[in-house]
């Protein structure tokens, strides 16, 4: 790797010597973003899979939840018995198997946005709030934090669920709930870096309010840490969900959950692997497209940063 | 440092505290308790029954401080479902899950550590990259999905191993590495980054100087020096290991404390998860303190601050 040119996206000083070829920060953001194979693999599979979520109606013509007893646990077409009628098998309802996994897509994303936006949201509140007033607002959202980071995430995600009763929602709050350390300490130690800054001090005396200063100063130079933040939370999200749907407690049936297929499959997978290979591999190809995304995102928002 | 020991020691406690309220509270303010225990078949009357059979009647500050009291001796009531108290569920099951958190993470520490040293020794050839590839890979498999993969592939097809069960050591090998294969990428960039640092330091410099052998200066010099905050990162991980075993031991049937956990959610058998809840907290929290002593005697900057 060569040494990356010494910029940075917190300091507003960057900008004005990073002067002979004048673009717009989207330009620069595009043009570094083309380069980095990590964020341009990343956001082609998916963007693949967003739009296979979003024009799922377009691309399979069966229903996820259409059942046929007479044409249950079809192979798919690889296999000798396979067709291209069913061209990923169906599953032990006899469902079309690429329509639940297309349709499952729907909700392996959801569930990532809103726990994302549910978390991102405290987190970064708690975060600033930590890091901009320092002393014992600092101290106590670190114990808050510390309290947080000691209850284990999959049994306490588990009972909650068992509790209130397992369902998309339920789910949604839950990880919402528990998944925002990483927001905290991050926001934390980013709104340390600016609270000194002299556009933060020059905020202050001409007499912004604590609330303004927060929001136009001191969020949009924290702002890129956190998005890749949230890409990785998201996809911690992702894989969370699919293990409480696979223990039973998660999103719950007929609804068309990855995590879901893979534990309905079990029963069969001695005989018919593909039951549980195809989830899996979805599964897996989306939180990876969305870490790649998230590490390129980082690289190319912060390239002082790079290990 | 002794003042550091004290006043981490005292955040500790304070945290393991916090804690053990917020698995009381979790559990008794996410629904009624005696309709869930009683079924919902009961009668009010049997509800009520139930409601002060198992002192759900009390102010909820007394049931707390009850609940407490017995757990700081081991003393966590009886199960609703299991005819035994919860102490002796958990002695019980706690074996497996640590056995299995212990083989884990040394396997994981086997694998990680190696190749950190490797791939900081060929910074930027072709096993750094393959090493931060595998990295990357690794982390987007789900483990449950991981565990079902093992058990395909070496219990059905290759018939080397067991399926599922806790009876042998053949039994733990595939839940250990696929509890074991989240701790790698962490532990492996730690080692990997620690070497970097590491091996640019002067002393390594003259240690080469002085004509020591390669392998001298790399193992005893800078391994010794680049190990000790991955020693810190092993205690966390294994304390999230164990809090993670919970989906390894569905999946391969072990009847650790995770499996225990997710029967007794299942039968909403409270005393028993409250009870494993504050034991893997309060495990967590003694892990992290190891963690704050080993990095605190490492860099003194940090006992000072």
């Amino acid at each position: 790797m060569t040494a990356p040119a010494p910029s940075s996206a917190l300091a507003p000083a960057a900008a004005l010597e990073a002067v002979p070829p004048r673009r717009s920060p989207t330009a620069r953001f595009l043009r570094r973003a083309g380069r980095n194979p990590s964020f341009m693999i990343g956001a082609t599979v998916l963007a693949i899979i967003v739009a296979m979520a979003l024009f799922a109606p377009l691309i399979t013509a069966y229903d996820p939840y259409d059942q046929d007893i007479a044409r249950r646990l079809i192979p798919p077409v690889w296999h000798a018995k396979g067709s291209w009628e069913h061209w990923l098998g169906t599953d032990k309802l006899g469902r079309d198997y690429f329509a639940r996994l297309v349709y499952g897509a729907r909700i392996s994303l959801l569930i990532g946005i809103a726990t994302v936006v549910v978390s991102g949201l405290i987190g970064t509140a708690l975060g600033v709030a930590g890091g901009y007033f320092g002393g014992r607002v600092d101290m106590a959202i670190g114990y808050v934090v510390n309290v947080r980071l000691a209850l284990p995430v999959v049994l306490i995600a588990l009972a909650a669920a068992a509790l209130v009763g397992s369902s998309l929602e339920t789910v949604i709050l839950v990880l919402g709930l528990l998944l925002w350390d990483r927001f905290a300490v991050v926001a934390r130690s980013a709104t340390m870096q600016v609270a000194h800054a002299d556009y933060i001090a020059a905020a202050r005396a001409i007499g912004c309010s604590t609330r303004r200063i927060v929001l136009s100063e001191v969020m949009p130079n924290i702002l890129n840490p956190l998005i890749v933040v949230a890409t990785l939370e998201m996809a911690h999200a992702i894989l969370l969900e699919a293990a409480l749907s696979f223990l039973g407690l998660g999103v719950q049936p007929p609804l068309p959950s990855w995590g879901l297929m893979i534990a309905e499959g079990k029963q069969f997978m001695f005989f018919s692997a593909w039951v549980i290979a195809i989830p899996g591999v979805a599964l897996a190809s989306l939180v990876l497209a969305i870490n790649l995304l998230g590490d390129g995102l980082r690289d190319v928002t912060a390239p002082e940063n790079r290990s | 440092m002794l003042l550091y020991i004290l006043r981490r020691f005292g955040v500790a406690l304070s945290v393991a505290l916090t804690v053990s309220i917020v698995a009381f509270l979790l559990l008794h303010l996410s629904g009624d308790l005696a309709l869930a225990i009683a079924g919902p078949e009961a009668s009010p009357a049997q509800v009520e029954q139930v409601r002060i059979q198992y002192g759900l009647d009390k102010p909820l500050a007394v049931q707390y401080l009850d609940w407490l009291a017995g757990a700081l001796h081991f003393d966590f009531g009886r199960s609703f479902y299991f005819r035994e108290t919860v102490a002796a569920l958990v002695a019980e099951r706690m074996p497996v899950t640590m056995t299995l958190g212990a083989i884990a993470l040394g396997l994981a520490l086997l694998v990680a550590i190696p190749l950190g040293v490797v791939a900081a020794v060929n910074r930027g050839g072709w096993i750094d990259r393959a090493a931060l590839v595998f990295c990357v890979l690794g982390q987007a498999i789900p483990t449950f999905w991981l565990g079902l993969t093992l058990i395909l592939v070496f219990a059905v097809n290759l018939r080397w191993l067991p399926v599922s069960g806790n009876a042998t050591w053949a039994h733990f090998v595939m839940p250990a590495i696929a509890l074991g294969w989240y701790a790698v990428p962490a532990v492996m960039r730690l080692t990997r980054n620690g070497m970097l640092d590491v091996l640019a330091s002067d002393y390594i410099r003259t240690a080469r100087a002085k004509g020591l052998r390669w392998p001298t200066v790399l193992f005893k010099h800078a391994l010794r020096n680049a190990v000790v905050p991955v020693v810190a990162l092993a205690a966390v991980q294994f304390g999230f290991m164990l809090g993670g075993s919970i989906v390894v031991e569905a999946v391969f049937s072990m009847h650790g404390l995770g499996h225990l956990a997710w029967e007794a959610i299942g039968r909403k058998d409270f005393p028993v998860v409250q009870a494993i809840v504050l034991l893997l907290a309060s495990i967590y929290i003694g892990l992290t303190f190891l963690a704050d002593l080993i990095n605190a005697w490492l860099d003194p900057r940090i006992r000072v601050a």
